[in-house]
């Protein structure tokens, strides 16, 4: 009996082919966008994490100057010789041929056993790599990438990507140095030792940490990437709902024929678990291959992304992690457990011999309705609280999460009102009739409705946050890269040549000095510069004193950047208190894309008093744009400079925006995504329906209209709720945009956008919108225009 | 793989040994001087450090006595190994220096170890005045002027949970090993400098985790230095130091080879210094009882005869989990022996795994 109602049950799909493809298509496409945005996420963690592991980072405390300044040999074989067990490690930049590599130099005789895994059983290699020209470690996926010329490499696939770790020695070599960075503490300290200030003061012990500052700039990135992800999913779980539940009331005969035989309602109610078991297996699986594909091809561009933003190195190929498939897989049976819920559980309590009667499928009552508007105004209120009192990065992401499902929800009830109201307006008999068959369409439809919108929402909101940027940014660029040349010297001697060589050919020359510190509890830059029109005419102030200029040239006062001044919560006035008891007034908070660390802007004057030390290599030329490539020749002719030494104005920007652009590539490839579900949402509620429909369209037709008319009508139908979903998605897309970019951006990267609208965008969508629908009620339309007549003459001959 | 562990691998490698203290060096001396027969020791010069040779230690026994009448051993070493036959100062010197230290009570074994490069001051050896140190460990010369360096110490060193700080004087000469100071280690006359201090009088303070003890005993130290010690098929060593009661000393080898071959070496010391070498066979070394050690079977009883000296006694160790849990691990601790002769000492095993 099992085997036989479980063959009944599996007939129903074999005749609705295109049901099986709607449930497993839903749910591999929801399955699969969430799968591939998890994936993602878990690759950049495992950078991440290997980012902070490397030499132990995450369990080993460290000892750094307190004034952020580099630490002698001598200090640390004080420390040694005083019972310390510390290990120096020399960290710095180093750029090979345009590539950029952080080397990481260690001493292997007295590093802790956690800090480092190298392979140094190569015979010669250990000599080499301590007395000998040394050895680069590297993963391979860098090594590929670097250009020839450096001490040999080796590959070793535990070393994050853009790493590379090497003695001590080698180290100082290709950076130039002579001191370590910080010095790694071992866990286990010998009982006895003297205290730390007694040996060496001025060093501070700062405890490890697990999570790395890495993961803490670029949380908010991934979290973004997961809210989308999560939508994605929404949507697609709107299809599976709508294919099940149709399943489900197709079969209800069957279901009745089945109890009356004998099949008991628990048998059967495992049985359709399983099947929808089933059904999650296989799309499941589909989607997990499919989330590997998006996310493989999405990958390249998030690396790049956040290496540009952030500066985090994240591998660019995607390795198959067991953890995100099988998470896959389970939110695969959640999602489909979800949506067959409803329906098991209506089955299970329906009386035996239930009369199986065709109602509509899901045939809300106007009480539903009225109870879903109530919920959605609730959603919609506390949306409305959260943006009032709501702070941080999660009561950004709620607010949008209730804002959406709270406009969902209220669509049906709106759309329902509006078709009331429009029903009134109805002259004749035929357009009454339409008003009020739509209005008999819209719960069936509503799903499909619902996923539109969030689509569509979503597509305003994100597109107009993406426009707004670009406009901003854009101009942003032209004041802020007012130079034309930026010309780095490798050495002070030569960097000394450069100047004298430049003041007869170029009209300005400004020095560009910076030290790097923290400010504020926070990694950040301080920067010296001179007084000129190129920062009085140009720099992108966002507040400032009255005299700001002035007093920046008198060295009094100092500019910060709007992360700084954000995150700080410093303001025009207010004191900044920098390395060393230095302390400036703010006079100035300027805007800074891009970065998402802090920066502070002092007179060059003030900067160098202070550290006298500060490299003096790097410079911005002014010079009439049209001379600027021929000058840019020259200097590289004249100091045999790399490329990426002499820079064009021109260059620079081409790159930040290439960053820019690159930024907003996955947000735009979800938001097409999610608007192809949506529209292969409506698809399948409309074919859904058509079916269904003929008990109210044949008495339409014996009435004279013909099918060609009644198709007509429906493609109207489908245009003008995509219409309708559009005009409600419009405000919902710009309360969106504006959490996105007055919440969102400002949590997530530190700095808040003005925001522009742009309605012929708006436009370009409705007509999509229109597009979709179209498209997604040519089928059934064309099957109602070409139906046979006794197909529609039996809905009168049927005992229903 | 740990690159500490590897570095110690690459330089000692598991197998290749000689007398007190081990060396596992590639089988070429190339640019490395090689010791000769003929050549004398020359203080206080040869107790600092001869960077031309691969590998050298200094390396210190001690069996000692609590005020709380409990026996002690102490272990003190400092090794230097050469990856090229050059001394340079700064980072890219090619000099490295281990240090081991260790405290066997008949319970307990401590152990510590460190690692440094030479050329920058955190390790190294000078002979006037002499320091031996790695880290806070230090070996230092307190002998009065025109005394030799070594005929009084300090020594000090410290671990995680443990440390010492002793007083060491000499109550007789330094001892040259073989002939004249030039100790032949297989029957291919692989070689190495070697001499001893074996009559030190040690007072001083071991601080251990149940608190201090003051103790008092005997100590010996061993001066090394080679650049090719092994013969290839050597696979490890026995070594002993023995401290008679009626003042007399004796230091005696088994180098085993991997056919079942020892090849043996002793010298037997009179109480006022003078050495009488003995060559391969007169030592006899069988082991008596085993005891599994981390994880292999190690001999922890020993019958040792030397015929020529009268000498036939069975040594057990005061803890026969005596293991230098170091990268590259080893058995070293205090012993007590009886028979025609009674006393004190110390044995070191490698090779067994």
């Amino acid at each position: 009996m099992t085997w036989t109602g479980l063959l009944a049950l599996l007939s129903h799909w074999r005749r609705h082919p295109v049901q099986v493809a709607t449930l497993l298509i839903g749910l591999a496409l929801a399955t699969g966008l969430w799968t591939g945005v998890q994936a993602i996420n878990a690759e950049a963690r495992t950078s991440y994490a290997e980012a902070a592991a490397v030499l132990g980072q995450d369990t080993l405390d460290r000892l750094q100057r307190t004034d952020g300044g580099a630490i002698a040999t001598e200090t640390f074989v004080r420390l040694r010789r005083a019972g310390w067990l510390v290990s120096p490690v020399v960290e710095g930049d180093f750029r090979a041929g345009g590539v950029r590599l952080r080397i990481l130099g260690i001493d292997p005789l007295t590093a802790p056993p956690a800090a480092a895994t190298l392979d140094l059983t190569e015979e010669g290699d250990l000599t080499e790599f301590v007395a000998g020209s040394g050895l680069l470690f590297v993963n391979a996926e860098t090594g590929a990438r670097l250009p020839d010329g450096l001490p040999p490499l080796r590959a070793s696939p535990d070393i994050a990507p853009g790493v590379a770790i090497t003695d001590i020695t080698t180290a100082w070599r290709l950076l130039g140095t002579d001191d370590f960075s910080y010095l790694l503490v071992w866990p286990d300290q010998p009982a006895g030792i003297p205290l730390l200030g007694d040996v060496a003061p001025a060093l501070d012990r700062v405890a490890s940490s697990a999570q790395s500052d890495l993961s803490r700039l670029t949380d908010s990135f991934h979290l973004n990437l997961t809210a989308f992800g999560l939508l994605s999913f929404a949507v697609g779980l709107f299809i599976v709902h709508a294919a099940i539940g149709l399943a489900f009331e197709q079969r209800r005969p069957m279901f009745r024929t089945l109890r009356a035989l004998g099949l008991p309602t628990r048998r059967l109610v495992a049985l359709l678990a399983a099947e929808t078991a089933a059904f999650a297996l296989i799309a499941g699986l589909a989607g997990v291959a499919l989330g590997y594909v998006v996310a493989a091809l999405l990958l390249p561009d998030v690396a790049a992304t956040l290496r540009g933003l952030y500066g985090a190195e994240v591998s660019g190929t995607l390795s198959l992690d067991s953890t995100w498939a099988a998470a896959g897989l389970g939110i695969a049976f959640l999602g489909a457990g979800a949506a067959a819920a409803q329906s098991l559980w209506r089955l299970a309590h329906l009386p035996v011999l239930a009369p199986a009667h065709p109602r509509a499928w899901v045939m809300a009552t106007s009480r539903d309705l009225r109870r879903q508007a109530a919920l959605a105004v609730l959603l919609l209120m506390a949306a409305a609280m959260l943006a009032f009192f709501g702070r941080g990065l999660l009561a950004g992401f709620t607010m949008l999460g209730a804002l959406l499902l709270g406009a969902a929800l209220l669509l049906p009830y709106v759309l329902n009102l509006v078709l009331k109201l429009g029903a009134k307006t109805g002259n004749g008999p035929l357009s009454e009739w339409v008003w009020a068959d739509t209005r008999q369409q819209v719960p069936g439809l509503s799903l499909a409705l619902m996923a539109l919108l969030l689509a569509l929402a979503a597509n305003i909101g994100v597109g107009t946050m993406v426009a707004s940027f670009r406009v901003t940014f854009t101009g942003w660029l032209d004041q802020r890269l007012a130079s034309e040349l930026y010309v780095t010297a490798t050495t002070e001697e030569q960097a000394e040549r450069l100047r004298a060589f430049l003041e007869p050919r170029a009209t300005a020359i400004l020095p560009i000095r910076s030290v790097e510190a923290r400010v504020a509890g926070a990694p950040a830059d301080i920067y010296g510069i001179v007084d000129h029109a190129t920062y009085r005419d140009h720099w992108p102030l966002l507040h400032a004193a009255p005299d700001v200029w002035d007093r920046m040239a008198a060295n009094d006062g100092a500019l910060i950047n709007e992360q700084l001044y954000r995150r700080a919560g410093l303001s025009v006035g207010d004191t900044v208190a920098l390395p060393n008891g230095w302390q400036e007034d703010v006079v100035g908070v300027y805007s800074d894309y891009g970065n998402p660390a802090g920066q502070v802007m002092v007179g060059l004057a003030a900067l160098t008093a202070r550290y006298p030390d500060v490299a003096r290599l790097r410079h911005a030329v002014r010079i009439s744009p049209s001379d600027a490539p021929s000058l840019a020749e020259e200097i590289r002719a004249e100091f045999g400079l790399p490329l990426s030494n002499v820079v064009n104005q021109e260059d620079v920007k081409r790159f930040s925006l290439q960053v820019f652009e690159r930024t907003f590539v996955v947000t735009g490839a979800l938001n097409v995504l999610t608007l192809g579900v949506a529209a292969f949402a409506m698809l399948t509620s409309l074919l859904t329906l058509s079916t269904m429909r003929l008990p109210q369209l044949a008495p339409v037709w014996a009435l004279g209209l013909t099918r060609q008319r009644l198709a007509r009508l429906e493609w109207l139908r489908a245009v003008m709720l995509a219409l309708f979903t559009w005009v409600v998605a419009v405000p919902v897309g710009l309360v969106l945009a504006w959490v996105l970019l007055a919440v969102v951006n400002v949590e997530a990267f530190g700095w808040r956008l003005p925001m522009r609208v742009f309605p012929t965008e708006w436009l370009l969508l409705a007509v999509w919108a229109a597009v979709a629908a179209l498209l997604a009620a040519a089928l059934p339309g064309r099957r109602l225009a070409r139906i046979a007549p006794a197909e529609l003459l039996k809905v009168f001959t049927h005992e229903r | 793989m740990n690159v500490r562990a590897v570095l110690l691998a690459l330089l000692l490698a598991p197998g290749a040994a000689f007398a007190q203290g081990f060396a596992g060096l590639g089988q070429d001396s190339e640019g490395f001087a090689v010791p000769r027969p003929d050549s004398r020791f020359e203080f206080p010069r040869d107790h600092g450090a001869h960077p031309e040779y691969r590998i050298e230690w200094w390396y210190l026994t001690a069996t000692l006595t609590g005020a709380d009448g409990h026996d002690y051993g102490l272990q003190w070493t400092l090794f230097r190994s050469a990856l090229r036959p050059e001394d340079g100062t700064g980072w890219d010197t090619p000099q490295l220096w281990m240090g081991h230290a260790g405290v066997t009570t008949a319970e307990r074994h401590f152990v510590a170890e460190r690692l440094a490069r030479g050329g920058i001051g955190q390790a190294g050896a000078q002979a006037e005045p002499f320091a031996a140190w790695i880290d806070d460990w230090r070996m230092e010369s307190r002998a009065e002027d025109g005394a030799d360096a070594l005929s009084a110490l300090t020594v000090t060193a410290r671990g995680a949970d443990f440390s010492y700080d002793l007083s060491l004087s000499a109550t007789g000469p330094i001892v040259p090993q073989g002939e004249e100071g030039y100790s032949v280690k297989s029957a291919s006359g692989q070689a190495s400098y070697y001499y001893s201090q074996p009559f030190y009088q040690v007072a001083g303070t071991l601080t251990l985790p149940s608190g201090p003890v003051a103790v008092t005993g005997q100590a010996w130290l061993d001066r090394e230095w080679s650049s090719q010690p092994l013969d290839a098929d050597q696979t490890g060593w026995d070594w002993f130091s023995l401290h008679f009661t009626d003042g007399a000393k004796l230091m005696g080898f088994g180098l085993r080879h991997r056919d079942g071959v020892v090849y043996t070496s002793a010298t037997w010391i009179a109480p006022d210094g003078t050495p009488t070498p003995h060559g391969d066979g007169a030592l006899r070394l069988t082991p008596l009882d085993t005891a599994e050690v981390a994880g292999r079977e190690v001999p922890i009883a020993w019958r040792v005869e030397l015929p020529a000296h009268g000498l036939d006694i069975e040594t057990r160790a005061l803890n026969p989990q005596s293991w230098m849990s170091t990268l590259f691990p080893y058995w070293e601790g205090p012993i007590r022996f009886s028979g025609t002769h009674e006393g004190r000492g110390y044995l070191e095993m490698t090779g067994y795994d």
